[in-house]
């Protein structure tokens, strides 16, 4: 099957709903086709999308001048087609896609708090991101607004937000957050639960907002490489990798193919890492000490070997724009394959005595149930989207280098419960291992990195790479002087904190950390 | 049954020493005198997240791991501030956790102690101070010690609290 076999089709069903295509371009954000439609269509091409079954993958605006530029991804069959339109700066109005595709929701809320971009037939009208640090009025992300913010006083707590409620006998509230019992991220949930039976959940998150595309803004290349490392300190590779190839795309910067190779090892190993930690979080939550214990020291040990090979536990700020900073050392090769086959070995212990283990079974399976068609909707994707039937994975279906040269192979599961996602962050480990193992073998000889041109001007890129946590969009655009001028990365945690919200329902209140922990989102990474 | 008792047989114990021996030693000794005296034997810390990248928060799980296992120094994270003696902040304090990063404080008992952790929490770090970010723990709540780090790894943040639990007086 060639690439966007499907597109013509989409084109004739475009047409025959009377939109009105004014630029098809397959250059500009390439290998995403770009197709440029008028402001008043945008609702429309979103419903044929929809009835077309497409995946809705993002969407974020671009104030350039007096217009702002609205782009919203979709996806299928591994291609992205990126619908793109511009609104005057103002009177931003636009259809909504939510409507057409639920996963735009909060996107869309996103964009309006920071951007002022009103989406017209939004079934929420309550602010997302903004709480009471700006006011309602004003939009953090225009340009007269001052990155410094324009009120010294303190910002008081978000009180008022007008929670959905439930109402009758015995129904009652519990609030959460946004500082939790664990160490874990700020957020709010805000339960209504009758007995110990889940009625409704809704979260509310940006309380770890913190700028990032604003200060993004005028920043040189790798200095935004090391912001976008620290959008989620879990997924610090996968982000950093996801900024500097949209970079690299809209610079034409072609990056050594050791570089490339020497990017998706760290990759693997911080899928393996965080992968570790999860499947000892998931049994911990459920009171089995054990594998939390076993999980932790396997985890450790790994981090250990992160450390030694490339400098750094988390493995931060290894990635920068045209290639990696470090290779790796001399004795690597005596360091990473003992790890390999030790982690190996443990895993078929550890998982045997997991998968013996029936009270372990009694917590995990049918808890936290998501059914397929409710994933495609909400456009999941990673293990949340894998453990619900949803075959999708980046490195095999859209293949970016060096994938595209070896055979990925991805797990797919159909339960859709909590036993499902352990099971498959499991197979994800084993996965990795293997596809360590092919590219250490065929790890080319050569430099790690280019230099950064001085001559890159206004030029755009999109990136699309396979996180730990699953599909992560990044888009950048250089202005005149080669500075950033706006950069939006998209975090899978924006689908699965919708999926969150509804796998819960009809569960008890307290297997709610053990389905939050399964689904494993980041605040930051969201919040941004 | 007989499975989990063989493996936790084979992986036998992995504490190990902790860093850098004869300072931690050193500071060991010290810092059980001070808890024994001031704290009751314990030091419970609260943890607050103000808007960090989540990169701090996975080290300081790893405290808790097989390797570290900060509890046999007498060293606990609890639940509630009301609990605790030492707040734990991670974070350049957005201005949307400004209000619950205050309240918690207020919330504990004295004495307190505050450690700002991670170069985000003493001085904003990559995030800076913004619209949206104070810049650091110290223009929210007093502070009594910054660990810069970024991410502090686990000997990191073992040293800090031994350095702070060796210092008089809380802020």
């Amino acid at each position: 099957m060639n690439r966007f076999d499907w597109l013509p089709g989409f084109i004739t069903l475009l047409a025959e709903e009377r939109v009105a295509i004014l630029h098809s371009d397959p250059i500009l954000l390439a290998p995403a086709h770009c197709l440029h439609l008028d402001a008043e269509d945008w609702g429309r091409a979103a419903r044929v999308a929809s009835a077309s079954g497409y995946r809705w993958a993002g969407l974020w605006g671009d104030p350039v001048d007096e217009q702002v530029r609205i782009y919203a991804v979709l996806a299928h069959e591994g291609d992205y087609l990126v619908l793109m339109t511009e609104v005057p700066l103002q009177a931003p109005v636009l259809a909504s896609h939510t409507p057409y595709f639920p996963a735009a929701d909060r996107l869309e809320r996103h964009l309006h708090d920071l951007l002022g971009v009103d989406f017209q037939d939004h079934p929420d009208a309550r602010r997302w991101t903004r709480h009471c640090a700006w006011p309602e009025d004003v939009y953090p992300l225009r340009s007269d607004f001052p990155v410094g913010g324009d009120s010294p006083k303190r910002a008081p707590a978000d009180v008022d937000y007008p929670f959905e409620r439930i109402l009758g006998n015995g129904v009652y509230e519990i609030p959460v957050g946004p500082v939790h019992a664990g160490i874990i991220e700020p957020g709010h949930f805000r339960f209504q639960a009758v007995g110990e039976q889940v009625l409704r959940l809704e979260a509310r998150l940006g309380y770890t907002h913190k700028g990032i595309e604003k200060i993004a803004v005028g920043r040189d290349a790798s200095g935004l490489a090391r912001l976008a490392g620290r959008v989620s300190g879990d997924s610090t590779v996968a982000h950093a990798w996801a900024a500097c190839m949209a970079m690299e795309r809209a610079a034409g910067v072609d990056v050594p193919p050791r570089a490339l190779h020497l990017r998706a090892l760290l990759a693997e190993c911080e899928r393996i890492a965080n992968h570790l930690g999860d499947i000892g979080g998931i049994c911990n939550d459920v009171g089995f000490a054990f594998a939390h214990q076993q999980f932790g020291r396997l985890r450790e040990q790994w981090l250990r070997g992160n450390l030694a090979i490339f400098g750094h536990r988390l493995l931060m700020d290894v990635i920068v724009p045209g290639g990696v900073c470090r290779d790796l050392p001399e004795q690597w090769e005596s360091i990473i394959k003992p790890q390999l086959s030790t982690l190996s070995r443990a895993l078929d212990d550890l998982l045997a005595i997991i998968d013996d283990h029936s009270s372990l079974e009694d917590r995990l399976v049918d808890t936290g149930f998501l059914t397929a068609e409710l994933a495609q909707m909400l456009g999941v994707t990673g293990y949340v989207g894998k453990a619900s039937g949803q075959d999708f994975d980046v490195r095999r279906d859209h293949g970016y280098a060096p994938y595209d040269g070896l055979e990925v192979h991805s797990p797919c599961r159909t339960q859709g419960d909590v036993a499902a996602r352990l099971q498959i962050r499991a197979d994800e480990i084993r996965d990795s291992l293997n596809l360590i193992n092919r590219l250490i073998q065929s790890l080319p000889a050569g430099p790690i990195a280019v230099d950064w041109p001085q001559s890159v001007r206004s030029s755009e890129g999109l990136a699309v790479v396979e996180g730990w946590r699953g599909e992560i969009t990044s888009f950048v655009r250089f202005d005149e002087d080669g500075r950033v001028a706006r950069f939006f990365p998209r975090d899978p945690s924006w689908f699965s904190l919708p999926a969150l919200e509804h796998l819960v329902l009809g569960n008890i209140v307290p297997d709610f950390p053990v389905c939050n922990k399964s689904v494993n989102i980041s605040y930051s990474g969201q919040d941004l | 049954m007989q499975k989990i008792l063989r493996k936790i047989w084979q992986t036998g114990t992995l504490t190990e020493a902790p860093p850098a021996a004869d300072e931690i030693e050193a500071l060991g000794k010290e810092v059980k005198r001070i808890i024994d005296q001031r704290l009751g034997g314990s030091l419970a810390i609260r943890q607050v997240d103000t808007g960090s990248c989540n990169a701090c928060e996975l080290e300081i799980h790893a405290l808790g791991n097989p390797y570290y296992d900060i509890a046999r120094f007498g060293i606990h994270f609890v639940a509630s501030p009301r609990h605790a003696d030492l707040l734990l902040v991670t974070g350049p304090v957005s201005r949307h956790m400004e209000t619950a990063l205050r309240r918690t404080w207020r919330a504990m008992a004295n004495p307190r102690f505050v450690i700002a952790s991670g170069d985000c929490a003493c001085n904003g770090g990559e995030f800076g101070s913004n619209y949206a970010t104070c810049g650091g723990v110290s223009r929210v709540i007093p502070v009594d010690l910054h660990l810069p780090g970024c991410p502090p790894t686990p000997n990191d943040l073992m040293r800090g609290i031994l350095t702070l639990m060796r210092k008089e007086q809380p802020q």
